[in-house]
């Protein structure tokens, strides 16, 4: 049985880490290589850069990193954030990057998932998806959230899984930065409607949290930021909770 | 040391070079016979799809090279794949040095999903390669297609059925996981390859 993975997120601006809380108000949290390393050591399964910068000198920057962080830690890291081509995927994975996560870009050209489970494979293939419960239902949004799209959460989710995605990443940005739980009922649904696995994201607060996104929502992976960043939940007391709570980790 | 990489157009294998040179190791990568002949070790790493990469082998007549290797010799993920006889992946014949077909991951239920993607725990390890392993251990998995447990296989693993998580026969040993990867896991099994003595005299 694959163990279930905590996935600790960085944000980077301008080669740091931030994390911001509903997706505003940046805080800065450290050296993105060296937190990345301390978090491998600790014991996380997984990490995620994802480049915030908007300009033209921060993805130069943020290649670097790409680079710093494939030479120093020896766990699989996903890169998010400004991937809008092939072009850009192959830069990535060319720096060293196991995975690449494409967000606004796939929603506006779907075939991009196609290219890239093409050239590259499924496998490094993320599809993440920043959805929020209106009126209407679930709903995606683009450029970090600021922007709502007609697309329905699962259909868009099922379609990306079709065009060939390797795993969804999904974050409610109704319980993002909440800190009291993940969106544990809309990850059920997508876990049993996908055929990829499914990370969750947005909500962590406690330990408890995890478990019951690991239980209750059927994660394979639970991604968070803040709550690891601050100290606020150390990973080696999070997975001997999960361990003794019966969920497969990885210790 | 002098280690040797098989350059083959096939997926990152920068991956490997970055976890050689993390235990001090600067790594040649090379499709030359006489490069890869001086050696003292080999890697054989690999991503992508078994015909495609079978065709880049071939190319270069590495398939033969590799066989002949007298040194000892590692294979990684579709590496040790192309080592087997036959893949399921675009029904090619491989290289030939273990003698057992690679076959696709069928999945019996939901939860079951294929490329089987992530932390799993190896057991009933064998040989140098896993000197100093005392209990299973999680190694970083990334495949749709697996060896089925037969003869050489020197670490169990279980996805949908159990399988083998590593080969070994004479001077070739393999492992479908990525111990480049794998943590600390990984750098054991990788040190275990490069400094271990057994590891020369095939054990």
């Amino acid at each position: 049985m694959l163990a279930k993975r905590i996935i600790p997120c960085l944000d980077i601006k301008n080669g740091e880490t931030v994390k911001g809380t509903n997706f505003v108000n940046l805080r800065s949290a450290g050296d993105p290589v060296e937190l990345g390393r301390a978090y491998s050591e600790q014991g996380a399964d997984e990490l995620v850069y994802l480049d915030i910068t908007a300009s033209h000198e921060g993805r130069k920057t943020f290649t670097d990193l790409v680079q710093r962080v494939a030479a120093n830690i020896n766990i699989p890291f996903t890169v998010g954030g400004g991937i809008n081509e092939l072009c850009d995927v192959d830069r990535m994975l060319n720096a060293g990057a196991d995975k690449i996560s494409i967000n606004s870009a796939a929603i506006r050209r779907p075939e991009l998932i196609d290219e890239i489970a093409n050239s590259f494979g499924s496998q490094v293939c993320v599809v993440a998806i920043d959805a929020k419960l209106t009126e209407k239902g679930w709903k995606c949004y683009l450029n970090g959230g600021r922007l709502e799209t007609e697309r329905g959460l699962f259909e868009w989710a099922k379609e990306a899984c079709d065009r060939g995605a390797g795993e969804i990443l999904f974050t409610s940005m109704n319980h993002d930065g909440v800190k009291a739980g993940f969106a544990d009922e809309a990850l059920a649904q997508l876990s049993d409607e996908l055929s990829i696995p499914v990370i969750a994201s947005g909500g962590a607060g406690k330990k408890e949290h995890f478990r019951d996104t690991f239980i209750n929502g059927k994660s394979d992976a639970a991604l968070a930021a803040s709550v690891f960043h601050f100290g606020e939940i150390s990973i080696p007391e999070l997975k001997q909770y999960l361990h003794s709570e019966g969920i497969n980790v990885r210790i | 040391m002098k280690v040797a990489i098989v350059d083959y157009n096939a997926g990152n294998i920068y991956s490997v070079v970055h976890a050689l040179k993390r235990l001090g190791i600067d790594p040649v990568l090379t499709n030359s016979a006489e490069e890869l002949s001086k050696a003292d070790r080999v890697i054989f790493p690999g991503q992508g799809h078994a015909r495609t990469t079978m065709t880049s082998l071939k190319e270069h007549r590495l398939d033969e090279i590799i066989r002949g290797l007298k040194q000892p010799v590692l294979g990684i993920c579709v590496g040790q794949q192309l080592m087997c006889r036959h893949s399921e992946e675009g029904d090619v014949d491989c290289v030939g040095i273990f003698d057992v077909d690679v076959k696709r991951f069928c999945p019996t239920r939901h939860e079951e999903k294929v490329p089987c993607m992530g932390w799993n725990d190896i057991k009933n390890t064998k040989t140098a390669l896993f000197s100093g392993f005392e209990k299973p251990e999680f190694v970083y998995f990334v495949h749709s297609y697996y060896v089925p447990t037969c003869q050489w296989t020197i670490a169990e693993s279980d996805y949908i059925l159990p399988y083998s998580a590593a080969l070994h026969k004479d001077n070739f040993y393999a492992t479908q996981f990525h111990p480049e990867k794998s943590g600390s896991v990984g750098e054991r099994i990788l040190k275990n390859f490069l400094n271990n003595n057994d590891i020369e005299k095939g054990l």
